[in-house]
Protein backbone atom coordinates (compact mmCIF):
# COMPACT_ATOMS: atom_id res chain seq x y z
CA UNK A 1 0.00 0.00 0.00
CA UNK A 2 1.14 3.54 -0.64
CA UNK A 3 1.65 5.31 2.68
CA UNK A 4 2.29 8.76 1.30
CA UNK A 5 1.46 10.26 -2.06
CA UNK A 6 2.75 13.68 -3.05
CA UNK A 7 1.28 14.72 -6.40
CA UNK A 8 2.50 17.75 -8.38
CA UNK A 9 2.95 19.84 -5.24
CA UNK A 10 4.18 23.41 -5.65
CA UNK A 11 4.60 26.13 -3.08
CA UNK A 12 5.30 29.80 -3.67
CA UNK A 13 6.25 32.21 -0.92
CA UNK A 14 5.52 35.55 -2.51
CA UNK A 15 7.58 35.41 -5.69
CA UNK A 16 9.87 32.65 -4.49
CA UNK A 17 9.06 29.14 -5.68
CA UNK A 18 10.12 26.90 -2.79
CA UNK A 19 8.64 23.73 -4.29
CA UNK A 20 8.24 23.12 -8.02
CA UNK A 21 5.95 20.32 -9.08
CA UNK A 22 7.09 17.65 -6.65
CA UNK A 23 5.70 14.14 -7.02
CA UNK A 24 6.66 11.36 -4.67
CA UNK A 25 5.28 7.97 -3.60
CA UNK A 26 6.38 6.27 -0.40
CA UNK A 27 5.29 2.67 0.20
CA UNK A 28 4.13 1.38 3.57
CA UNK A 29 7.11 0.33 5.68
CA UNK A 30 9.59 2.10 3.43
CA UNK A 31 12.44 4.20 4.81
CA UNK A 32 12.90 7.16 2.52
CA UNK A 33 15.61 9.74 2.91
CA UNK A 34 15.42 13.21 1.40
CA UNK A 35 18.77 14.65 0.41
CA UNK A 36 19.62 18.05 -0.93
CA UNK A 37 21.68 21.15 -0.21
CA UNK A 38 20.37 23.94 2.02
CA UNK A 39 17.46 25.77 0.46
CA UNK A 40 16.46 22.78 -1.67
CA UNK A 41 12.94 22.86 -0.18
CA UNK A 42 13.14 19.70 1.94
CA UNK A 43 11.71 21.25 5.08
CA UNK A 44 9.02 23.08 3.10
CA UNK A 45 8.02 19.73 1.61
CA UNK A 46 7.83 18.32 5.16
CA UNK A 47 5.66 21.25 6.21
CA UNK A 48 3.20 20.58 3.39
CA UNK A 49 3.03 16.91 4.36
CA UNK A 50 2.50 17.67 8.07
CA UNK A 51 0.05 20.50 7.35
CA UNK A 52 2.05 23.47 8.66
CA UNK A 53 2.17 24.88 5.14
CA UNK A 54 -0.66 24.61 2.61
CA UNK A 55 0.68 23.93 -0.91
CA UNK A 56 -0.06 26.43 -3.68
CA UNK A 57 -0.91 23.56 -6.01
CA UNK A 58 -0.99 19.79 -5.96
CA UNK A 59 -2.35 17.08 -3.75
CA UNK A 60 -1.13 15.06 -0.77
CA UNK A 61 -2.61 11.75 0.37
CA UNK A 62 -1.97 9.69 3.48
CA UNK A 63 -2.81 5.99 3.03
CA UNK A 64 -5.06 6.92 0.14
CA UNK A 65 -6.88 9.67 2.04
CA UNK A 66 -6.60 13.20 0.64
CA UNK A 67 -5.13 15.38 3.40
CA UNK A 68 -4.04 18.37 1.31
CA UNK A 69 -6.11 20.84 3.30
CA UNK A 70 -6.39 19.13 6.68
CA UNK A 71 -5.08 20.88 9.79
CA UNK A 72 -1.87 19.47 11.32
CA UNK A 73 -3.69 18.08 14.36
CA UNK A 74 -6.15 16.16 12.17
CA UNK A 75 -3.25 14.64 10.24
CA UNK A 76 -1.59 13.71 13.53
CA UNK A 77 -4.72 11.86 14.62
CA UNK A 78 -4.64 10.00 11.29
CA UNK A 79 -1.27 8.57 12.26
CA UNK A 80 1.24 11.14 11.05
CA UNK A 81 3.97 12.26 13.43
CA UNK A 82 6.92 14.55 12.89
CA UNK A 83 9.98 16.04 14.54
CA UNK A 84 11.21 19.54 13.90
CA UNK A 85 14.53 20.65 12.48
CA UNK A 86 14.78 23.32 15.15
CA UNK A 87 14.04 21.54 18.42
CA UNK A 88 10.40 22.20 19.27
CA UNK A 89 9.68 20.93 22.77
CA UNK A 90 8.03 22.18 25.96
CA UNK A 91 10.99 24.02 27.59
CA UNK A 92 9.42 24.52 31.02
CA UNK A 93 7.72 21.14 31.41
CA UNK A 94 9.34 17.91 32.56
CA UNK A 95 10.28 15.18 30.09
CA UNK A 96 7.62 12.94 31.62
CA UNK A 97 4.93 15.61 31.24
CA UNK A 98 5.96 16.07 27.62
CA UNK A 99 5.50 12.36 26.91
CA UNK A 100 2.18 12.40 28.78
CA UNK A 101 1.05 15.17 26.44
CA UNK A 102 2.20 13.16 23.45
CA UNK A 103 0.21 10.14 24.65
CA UNK A 104 -2.82 12.31 25.41
CA UNK A 105 -2.85 13.84 21.94
CA UNK A 106 -2.96 10.46 20.28
CA UNK A 107 -5.70 9.11 22.52
CA UNK A 108 -7.83 12.25 22.53
CA UNK A 109 -7.92 12.17 26.34
CA UNK A 110 -6.68 15.74 26.66
CA UNK A 111 -10.08 17.37 26.93
CA UNK A 112 -10.88 15.78 30.27
CA UNK A 113 -11.37 18.51 32.85
CA UNK A 114 -11.72 16.29 35.89
CA UNK A 115 -8.83 14.12 36.87
CA UNK A 116 -9.43 10.38 36.63
CA UNK A 117 -6.76 8.94 38.92
CA UNK A 118 -7.20 5.29 37.89
CA UNK A 119 -6.60 5.80 34.17
CA UNK A 120 -3.79 8.14 35.15
CA UNK A 121 -1.58 5.50 36.73
CA UNK A 122 -1.54 3.43 33.56
CA UNK A 123 -0.82 6.55 31.52
CA UNK A 124 2.12 7.48 33.77
CA UNK A 125 3.46 3.94 33.45
CA UNK A 126 3.14 4.10 29.69
CA UNK A 127 4.95 7.46 29.58
CA UNK A 128 7.78 6.15 31.73
CA UNK A 129 8.07 3.15 29.39
CA UNK A 130 8.44 5.45 26.39
CA UNK A 131 11.29 7.27 28.15
CA UNK A 132 12.90 3.99 29.25
CA UNK A 133 12.71 2.58 25.76
CA UNK A 134 14.54 5.53 24.18
CA UNK A 135 17.24 5.79 26.81
CA UNK A 136 15.72 8.79 28.57
CA UNK A 137 14.67 7.03 31.79
CA UNK A 138 16.79 9.27 33.99
CA UNK A 139 15.38 12.48 32.53
CA UNK A 140 11.74 11.87 33.53
CA UNK A 141 11.56 14.46 36.32
CA UNK A 142 13.88 16.98 34.71
CA UNK A 143 12.75 20.22 33.09
CA UNK A 144 13.20 19.91 29.33
CA UNK A 145 15.15 23.17 29.12
CA UNK A 146 17.87 21.69 31.34
CA UNK A 147 18.40 18.58 29.18
CA UNK A 148 21.46 18.35 26.95
CA UNK A 149 21.00 19.06 23.25
CA UNK A 150 21.40 15.39 22.44
CA UNK A 151 18.79 14.41 25.01
CA UNK A 152 16.43 17.04 23.60
CA UNK A 153 16.83 15.62 20.07
CA UNK A 154 16.11 12.15 21.41
CA UNK A 155 13.05 13.47 23.24
CA UNK A 156 11.83 15.02 19.97
CA UNK A 157 11.84 11.57 18.42
CA UNK A 158 10.38 9.91 21.53
CA UNK A 159 7.45 12.38 21.50
CA UNK A 160 6.78 11.70 17.83
CA UNK A 161 6.85 7.95 18.47
CA UNK A 162 4.72 7.97 21.64
CA UNK A 163 1.49 8.00 19.64
CA UNK A 164 2.60 4.95 17.58
CA UNK A 165 2.37 6.74 14.22
CA UNK A 166 2.00 4.98 10.87
CA UNK A 167 4.04 7.64 9.07
CA UNK A 168 6.97 9.30 10.80
CA UNK A 169 8.67 12.42 9.43
CA UNK A 170 12.14 13.07 10.85
CA UNK A 171 13.63 16.48 10.02
CA UNK A 172 17.42 16.21 10.40
CA UNK A 173 17.32 14.07 13.53
CA UNK A 174 21.11 13.91 13.81
CA UNK A 175 21.90 17.56 13.07
CA UNK A 176 24.36 18.95 15.60
CA UNK A 177 24.82 15.65 17.41
CA UNK A 178 28.15 14.12 18.43
CA UNK A 179 29.15 10.89 16.62
CA UNK A 180 28.13 8.86 19.69
CA UNK A 181 24.75 10.57 19.88
CA UNK A 182 24.26 10.11 16.14
CA UNK A 183 24.86 6.37 16.54
CA UNK A 184 22.26 6.27 19.30
CA UNK A 185 19.67 7.96 17.04
CA UNK A 186 20.50 5.62 14.15
CA UNK A 187 20.03 2.68 16.52
CA UNK A 188 16.71 4.17 17.60
CA UNK A 189 15.50 4.28 14.01
CA UNK A 190 16.73 0.72 13.38
CA UNK A 191 14.69 -0.49 16.35
CA UNK A 192 11.44 0.94 15.00
CA UNK A 193 8.86 -1.57 13.81
CA UNK A 194 9.43 -2.41 10.16
CA UNK A 195 5.82 -1.61 9.16
CA UNK A 196 6.29 2.01 10.26
CA UNK A 197 6.87 4.25 7.25
CA UNK A 198 9.63 6.80 7.73
CA UNK A 199 10.52 9.83 5.66
CA UNK A 200 13.65 11.54 6.86
CA UNK A 201 15.69 14.59 5.94
CA UNK A 202 19.34 13.85 6.57
CA UNK A 203 22.58 15.63 5.77
CA UNK A 204 24.92 12.95 7.06
CA UNK A 205 25.65 10.72 4.03
CA UNK A 206 26.63 7.69 6.09
CA UNK A 207 23.42 7.91 8.09
CA UNK A 208 21.37 8.45 4.94
CA UNK A 209 22.77 5.47 3.06
CA UNK A 210 22.62 3.26 6.16
CA UNK A 211 18.96 3.88 6.92
CA UNK A 212 17.39 4.47 3.53
CA UNK A 213 15.60 1.94 1.35
CA UNK A 214 15.25 4.63 -1.25
CA UNK A 215 16.60 8.14 -1.55
CA UNK A 216 15.11 11.23 -3.16
CA UNK A 217 17.34 14.18 -3.99
CA UNK A 218 16.02 17.74 -4.13
CA UNK A 219 17.65 20.82 -5.56
CA UNK A 220 16.23 24.36 -5.82
CA UNK A 221 12.67 23.20 -5.19
CA UNK A 222 12.76 20.32 -7.68
CA UNK A 223 13.03 16.58 -7.27
CA UNK A 224 16.04 15.71 -9.42
CA UNK A 225 16.70 12.06 -8.63
CA UNK A 226 15.11 9.07 -6.95
CA UNK A 227 16.42 5.58 -6.36
CA UNK A 228 18.43 3.25 -4.15
CA UNK A 229 21.93 3.92 -2.88
CA UNK A 230 23.68 2.64 -6.01
CA UNK A 231 21.47 4.68 -8.33
CA UNK A 232 22.02 7.87 -6.36
CA UNK A 233 25.78 7.33 -6.14
CA UNK A 234 25.86 6.74 -9.89
CA UNK A 235 23.73 9.78 -10.74
CA UNK A 236 25.96 12.39 -12.35
CA UNK A 237 23.74 15.37 -11.66
CA UNK A 238 23.57 14.48 -7.98
CA UNK A 239 27.31 14.10 -7.78
CA UNK A 240 27.75 17.50 -9.32
CA UNK A 241 25.35 19.57 -7.24
CA UNK A 242 25.20 17.73 -3.99
CA UNK A 243 28.13 15.45 -3.42
CA UNK A 244 30.38 18.00 -5.11
CA UNK A 245 33.91 17.37 -3.96
CA UNK A 246 33.26 13.73 -2.95
CA UNK B 1 4.73 12.36 50.35
CA UNK B 2 5.77 14.33 53.42
CA UNK B 3 5.81 17.46 51.27
CA UNK B 4 2.19 16.78 50.40
CA UNK B 5 1.19 16.34 54.04
CA UNK B 6 2.92 19.56 54.99
CA UNK B 7 1.34 21.58 52.21
CA UNK B 8 -2.07 20.10 53.11
CA UNK B 9 -1.51 21.05 56.76
CA UNK B 10 -0.43 24.50 55.63
CA UNK B 11 -3.52 24.95 53.48
CA UNK B 12 -5.79 23.85 56.34
CA UNK B 13 -4.07 26.26 58.73
CA UNK B 14 -4.52 29.14 56.28
CA UNK B 15 -8.17 28.18 55.81
CA UNK B 16 -8.77 28.09 59.59
CA UNK B 17 -7.10 31.48 59.87
CA UNK B 18 -9.26 32.91 57.09
CA UNK B 19 -12.45 31.58 58.70
CA UNK B 20 -11.48 32.99 62.10
CA UNK B 21 -10.27 36.31 60.68
CA UNK B 22 -13.36 38.37 61.68
CA UNK B 23 -12.75 37.38 65.32
CA UNK B 24 -9.22 38.74 65.15
CA UNK B 25 -9.36 42.00 63.20
CA UNK B 26 -11.63 45.04 63.02
CA UNK B 27 -14.57 45.27 60.62
CA UNK B 28 -12.67 47.56 58.28
CA UNK B 29 -10.05 44.89 57.66
CA UNK B 30 -12.70 42.19 57.29
CA UNK B 31 -14.15 44.24 54.44
CA UNK B 32 -10.67 44.71 52.98
CA UNK B 33 -10.03 40.95 53.23
CA UNK B 34 -13.33 40.37 51.41
CA UNK B 35 -12.12 42.56 48.57
CA UNK B 36 -8.79 40.70 48.54
CA UNK B 37 -10.61 37.39 48.14
CA UNK B 38 -12.75 38.71 45.29
CA UNK B 39 -9.73 40.02 43.41
CA UNK B 40 -7.77 36.87 44.18
CA UNK B 41 -10.43 34.96 42.23
CA UNK B 42 -10.39 37.57 39.45
CA UNK B 43 -6.60 37.28 39.14
CA UNK B 44 -6.69 33.46 39.23
CA UNK B 45 -9.30 33.45 36.45
CA UNK B 46 -7.04 35.62 34.31
CA UNK B 47 -4.08 33.37 35.06
CA UNK B 48 -5.88 30.43 33.48
CA UNK B 49 -5.43 32.39 30.23
CA UNK B 50 -2.17 34.21 30.85
CA UNK B 51 -0.15 31.80 32.97
CA UNK B 52 -1.49 28.43 31.82
CA UNK B 53 -2.47 28.99 28.19
CA UNK B 54 0.00 31.78 27.40
CA UNK B 55 -2.62 34.27 26.16
CA UNK B 56 -2.22 37.80 27.56
CA UNK B 57 -5.62 39.49 27.68
CA UNK B 58 -6.02 43.20 28.30
CA UNK B 59 -9.78 42.92 28.44
CA UNK B 60 -10.47 40.66 31.34
CA UNK B 61 -12.48 43.36 33.15
CA UNK B 62 -15.17 42.73 30.52
CA UNK B 63 -16.34 39.46 32.06
CA UNK B 64 -15.97 40.81 35.58
CA UNK B 65 -17.96 43.93 34.66
CA UNK B 66 -20.60 42.17 32.56
CA UNK B 67 -21.41 39.93 35.54
CA UNK B 68 -21.50 42.92 37.91
CA UNK B 69 -23.75 44.91 35.58
CA UNK B 70 -26.03 41.91 35.06
CA UNK B 71 -26.55 41.68 38.82
CA UNK B 72 -27.20 45.42 39.08
CA UNK B 73 -29.53 45.62 36.08
CA UNK B 74 -31.57 42.62 37.20
CA UNK B 75 -31.80 43.72 40.83
CA UNK B 76 -32.17 47.49 40.41
CA UNK B 77 -33.95 47.77 37.05
CA UNK B 78 -35.92 44.54 36.82
CA UNK B 79 -36.52 43.93 40.52
CA UNK B 80 -35.23 40.38 40.29
CA UNK B 81 -34.28 38.62 43.51
CA UNK B 82 -30.61 39.23 44.18
CA UNK B 83 -29.81 35.54 44.68
CA UNK B 84 -31.43 34.66 41.33
CA UNK B 85 -29.36 37.35 39.66
CA UNK B 86 -26.15 35.53 40.63
CA UNK B 87 -26.41 32.55 38.24
CA UNK B 88 -27.76 34.91 35.56
CA UNK B 89 -24.64 37.05 35.95
CA UNK B 90 -22.38 34.00 35.55
CA UNK B 91 -24.33 33.01 32.44
CA UNK B 92 -23.94 36.53 31.01
CA UNK B 93 -20.18 36.56 31.61
CA UNK B 94 -19.83 33.08 30.09
CA UNK B 95 -21.90 33.97 27.02
CA UNK B 96 -19.80 37.10 26.53
CA UNK B 97 -16.74 34.86 26.61
CA UNK B 98 -18.32 32.45 24.14
CA UNK B 99 -18.95 35.35 21.73
CA UNK B 100 -15.67 37.24 22.20
CA UNK B 101 -13.29 34.25 22.22
CA UNK B 102 -13.57 33.48 18.48
CA UNK B 103 -12.80 37.12 17.68
CA UNK B 104 -9.82 37.39 20.03
CA UNK B 105 -8.44 33.97 19.09
CA UNK B 106 -7.98 35.01 15.49
CA UNK B 107 -4.73 36.55 16.69
CA UNK B 108 -1.86 35.71 19.03
CA UNK B 109 0.61 37.61 21.13
CA UNK B 110 0.30 41.38 21.22
CA UNK B 111 -2.46 41.27 18.58
CA UNK B 112 -4.53 39.07 20.87
CA UNK B 113 -3.91 41.63 23.59
CA UNK B 114 -5.09 44.46 21.33
CA UNK B 115 -8.26 42.69 20.23
CA UNK B 116 -9.24 41.84 23.81
CA UNK B 117 -8.56 45.46 24.71
CA UNK B 118 -10.70 46.76 21.82
CA UNK B 119 -13.59 44.44 22.70
CA UNK B 120 -13.38 45.54 26.33
CA UNK B 121 -13.52 49.19 25.29
CA UNK B 122 -16.69 48.51 23.30
CA UNK B 123 -18.39 47.01 26.36
CA UNK B 124 -17.10 49.82 28.55
CA UNK B 125 -18.45 52.47 26.19
CA UNK B 126 -21.89 50.84 26.23
CA UNK B 127 -21.96 50.93 30.03
CA UNK B 128 -20.63 54.48 29.96
CA UNK B 129 -22.81 55.82 27.17
CA UNK B 130 -26.21 54.17 27.60
CA UNK B 131 -27.30 56.48 30.39
CA UNK B 132 -30.99 55.58 30.36
CA UNK B 133 -30.12 51.97 31.16
CA UNK B 134 -26.91 52.12 33.17
CA UNK B 135 -26.82 55.69 34.56
CA UNK B 136 -23.57 56.08 32.63
CA UNK B 137 -20.72 57.48 34.67
CA UNK B 138 -22.87 57.77 37.82
CA UNK B 139 -23.19 54.00 38.05
CA UNK B 140 -25.98 52.08 39.73
CA UNK B 141 -26.37 52.10 43.51
CA UNK B 142 -28.76 50.05 45.67
CA UNK B 143 -27.56 46.62 44.54
CA UNK B 144 -28.92 44.61 47.45
CA UNK B 145 -27.03 41.56 48.62
CA UNK B 146 -28.66 38.15 48.28
CA UNK B 147 -30.44 36.53 51.20
CA UNK B 148 -30.13 32.75 51.41
CA UNK B 149 -32.16 32.51 54.58
CA UNK B 150 -29.37 34.25 56.43
CA UNK B 151 -28.66 37.89 55.73
CA UNK B 152 -25.41 38.90 54.05
CA UNK B 153 -25.88 42.52 55.04
CA UNK B 154 -23.30 42.55 57.79
CA UNK B 155 -19.61 42.56 56.98
CA UNK B 156 -18.78 39.28 58.70
CA UNK B 157 -21.50 37.11 57.16
CA UNK B 158 -20.76 38.55 53.71
CA UNK B 159 -17.06 37.84 54.25
CA UNK B 160 -17.85 34.20 55.01
CA UNK B 161 -20.11 33.97 51.96
CA UNK B 162 -17.32 35.33 49.74
CA UNK B 163 -14.75 33.06 51.40
CA UNK B 164 -16.90 30.00 50.70
CA UNK B 165 -17.63 31.01 47.09
CA UNK B 166 -14.06 31.93 46.26
CA UNK B 167 -12.85 28.78 48.04
CA UNK B 168 -15.04 26.51 45.93
CA UNK B 169 -14.09 28.40 42.74
CA UNK B 170 -10.38 28.13 43.61
CA UNK B 171 -10.73 24.38 44.18
CA UNK B 172 -12.40 24.03 40.79
CA UNK B 173 -9.63 26.06 39.16
CA UNK B 174 -7.00 23.89 40.86
CA UNK B 175 -8.76 20.75 39.62
CA UNK B 176 -8.79 22.14 36.08
CA UNK B 177 -5.14 23.20 36.29
CA UNK B 178 -4.12 19.68 37.36
CA UNK B 179 -6.34 17.80 34.92
CA UNK B 180 -5.16 16.47 31.54
CA UNK B 181 -6.84 19.56 30.12
CA UNK B 182 -4.73 21.83 32.33
CA UNK B 183 -1.57 20.04 31.25
CA UNK B 184 -2.60 20.45 27.61
CA UNK B 185 -2.98 24.20 28.24
CA UNK B 186 0.59 24.35 29.60
CA UNK B 187 1.75 22.45 26.54
CA UNK B 188 0.04 25.01 24.30
CA UNK B 189 1.70 27.82 26.26
CA UNK B 190 5.08 26.19 25.64
CA UNK B 191 4.60 25.36 21.95
CA UNK B 192 1.43 25.60 19.89
CA UNK B 193 2.99 24.02 16.82
CA UNK B 194 4.34 21.05 18.76
CA UNK B 195 0.91 20.47 20.35
CA UNK B 196 -0.69 20.57 16.91
CA UNK B 197 1.85 18.09 15.61
CA UNK B 198 0.89 15.82 18.51
CA UNK B 199 -2.76 15.89 17.44
CA UNK B 200 -4.21 18.59 19.68
CA UNK B 201 -6.85 20.91 18.28
CA UNK B 202 -5.10 23.90 19.84
CA UNK B 203 -7.81 26.41 19.00
CA UNK B 204 -10.48 24.37 20.78
CA UNK B 205 -8.41 24.19 23.96
CA UNK B 206 -7.74 27.93 23.88
CA UNK B 207 -11.43 28.56 23.30
CA UNK B 208 -12.49 26.45 26.27
CA UNK B 209 -9.83 28.09 28.45
CA UNK B 210 -11.05 31.54 27.38
CA UNK B 211 -14.67 30.72 28.24
CA UNK B 212 -13.77 29.11 31.58
CA UNK B 213 -11.67 32.14 32.40
CA UNK B 214 -14.63 34.42 31.61
CA UNK B 215 -16.90 32.29 33.81
CA UNK B 216 -14.61 32.54 36.84
CA UNK B 217 -14.07 36.27 36.27
CA UNK B 218 -17.86 36.53 36.25
CA UNK B 219 -18.09 35.01 39.74
CA UNK B 220 -15.65 37.64 40.99
CA UNK B 221 -17.55 40.44 39.24
CA UNK B 222 -20.93 39.42 40.67
CA UNK B 223 -19.42 39.22 44.16
CA UNK B 224 -17.90 42.67 43.72
CA UNK B 225 -21.29 44.14 42.78
CA UNK B 226 -22.67 42.76 46.06
CA UNK B 227 -19.60 43.91 47.94
CA UNK B 228 -19.93 47.57 46.95
CA UNK B 229 -23.73 47.40 46.57
CA UNK B 230 -22.88 49.45 43.48
CA UNK B 231 -21.62 49.08 39.93
CA UNK B 232 -19.97 51.69 37.72
CA UNK B 233 -18.19 51.77 34.36
CA UNK B 234 -14.82 51.66 36.13
CA UNK B 235 -15.50 47.92 36.67
CA UNK B 236 -15.12 47.53 32.89
CA UNK B 237 -12.24 49.94 32.59
CA UNK B 238 -8.86 49.09 31.06
CA UNK B 239 -7.27 50.02 34.40
CA UNK B 240 -9.23 47.17 35.95
CA UNK B 241 -7.92 44.78 33.28
CA UNK B 242 -4.36 46.04 33.67
CA UNK B 243 -4.54 45.78 37.45
CA UNK B 244 -5.51 42.13 37.10
CA UNK B 245 -2.55 41.53 34.79
CA UNK B 246 -0.21 43.13 37.31
CA UNK B 247 -1.69 41.02 40.13
CA UNK B 248 -0.92 37.87 38.13
CA UNK B 249 2.58 38.97 37.12
CA UNK B 250 3.46 40.26 40.60
CA UNK B 251 2.40 36.99 42.25
CA UNK B 252 3.74 34.69 39.55
CA UNK B 253 1.96 33.59 36.37
CA UNK B 254 1.35 29.91 35.84
CA UNK B 255 0.50 29.18 39.46
CA UNK B 256 -2.81 29.76 41.23
CA UNK B 257 -1.36 30.76 44.59
CA UNK B 258 0.80 33.48 43.00
CA UNK B 259 -2.01 35.57 41.50
CA UNK B 260 -4.02 35.23 44.73
CA UNK B 261 -1.08 36.62 46.72
CA UNK B 262 -0.50 39.30 44.07
CA UNK B 263 -4.15 40.33 44.27
CA UNK B 264 -4.10 40.54 48.06
CA UNK B 265 -0.95 42.68 47.95
CA UNK B 266 -2.28 45.04 45.29
CA UNK B 267 -5.62 45.46 47.07
CA UNK B 268 -3.84 46.17 50.35
CA UNK B 269 -1.41 48.62 48.73
CA UNK B 270 -4.20 50.40 46.88
CA UNK B 271 -6.07 50.85 50.14
CA UNK B 272 -2.92 52.03 51.94
CA UNK B 273 -1.69 54.37 49.20
CA UNK B 274 -5.14 55.81 48.51
CA UNK B 275 -5.34 56.99 52.11
CA UNK B 276 -2.33 59.22 51.42
CA UNK B 277 -2.47 60.24 47.76
CA UNK B 278 -4.82 59.98 44.83
CA UNK B 279 -2.03 58.93 42.48
CA UNK B 280 -2.55 55.21 42.99
CA UNK B 281 -2.14 54.39 39.31
CA UNK B 282 1.31 56.00 39.38
CA UNK B 283 2.33 53.74 42.25
CA UNK B 284 0.86 50.77 40.39
CA UNK B 285 3.04 51.65 37.40
CA UNK B 286 6.15 51.76 39.57
CA UNK B 287 5.29 48.37 41.07
CA UNK B 288 4.93 46.96 37.57
CA UNK B 289 8.33 48.29 36.47
CA UNK B 290 10.02 46.96 39.62
CA UNK B 291 8.47 43.51 39.23
CA UNK B 292 9.44 43.16 35.57
CA UNK B 293 12.99 44.29 36.39
CA UNK B 294 13.68 42.35 39.57
CA UNK B 295 11.15 39.52 39.75
CA UNK B 296 10.05 38.73 36.18
CA UNK B 297 8.63 35.40 37.36
CA UNK B 298 6.78 37.03 40.25
CA UNK B 299 7.02 36.52 43.99
CA UNK B 300 6.45 32.76 43.64
CA UNK B 301 9.30 32.73 41.12
CA UNK B 302 11.58 34.42 43.66
CA UNK B 303 10.76 31.76 46.25
CA UNK B 304 11.39 28.95 43.76
CA UNK B 305 14.72 30.48 42.69
CA UNK B 306 15.77 30.94 46.31
CA UNK B 307 14.99 27.27 47.04
CA UNK B 308 16.83 26.10 43.93
CA UNK B 309 19.87 28.15 44.86
CA UNK B 310 19.82 26.77 48.41
CA UNK B 311 19.39 23.22 47.06
CA UNK B 312 22.34 23.75 44.71
CA UNK B 313 24.67 24.68 47.57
Amino acid sequence: MTALTVENVSKNFGGVAALKDISLDVQEGERRVLLGPNGAGKTTLFHTISGNVVPSAGRIALFGLDITRLRPDRRARLGLARTFQITNLFPRLTALDSVLLALGGASGRGMQLIRPLSSYRSLYGEAQQVLDRWGLAATARRIVRTLSYGEQRQLEIALALAGKPRLLLLDEPTAGLSPAETRRVVAMVHELPRDMTIVMIEHDMDVAFELADRIAVMHLGRLIAEGDEAAIRANKQVTEIYLGAE
Amino acid sequence: MTVRIWSLAGALAVLALLIALPDVVRGYYVALATKMLIFALFAMSLDLLLGYTGLASLGHATYFGVAAYTVALLVVRAGVNSATAFPAALAAATVTGVLFAPLALRARGSYFLMITFALAQVVWSIAFGWRSLTNGDDGMPNVVRPDFGWSLDNTVSFYHFVLATVGVAALLLAAIANSPFGRALRGIRESESRMQALGYDVWRYQYVAFVLSAFFAGIAGALYAYYNRFVGPEYLNVVQSAEALIMVILGGAGTLLGPAIGAALIVYLEDFVSSMTEHWVLVLGIIYVLVTLFAPRGLIGLVVEFRQRRAAK
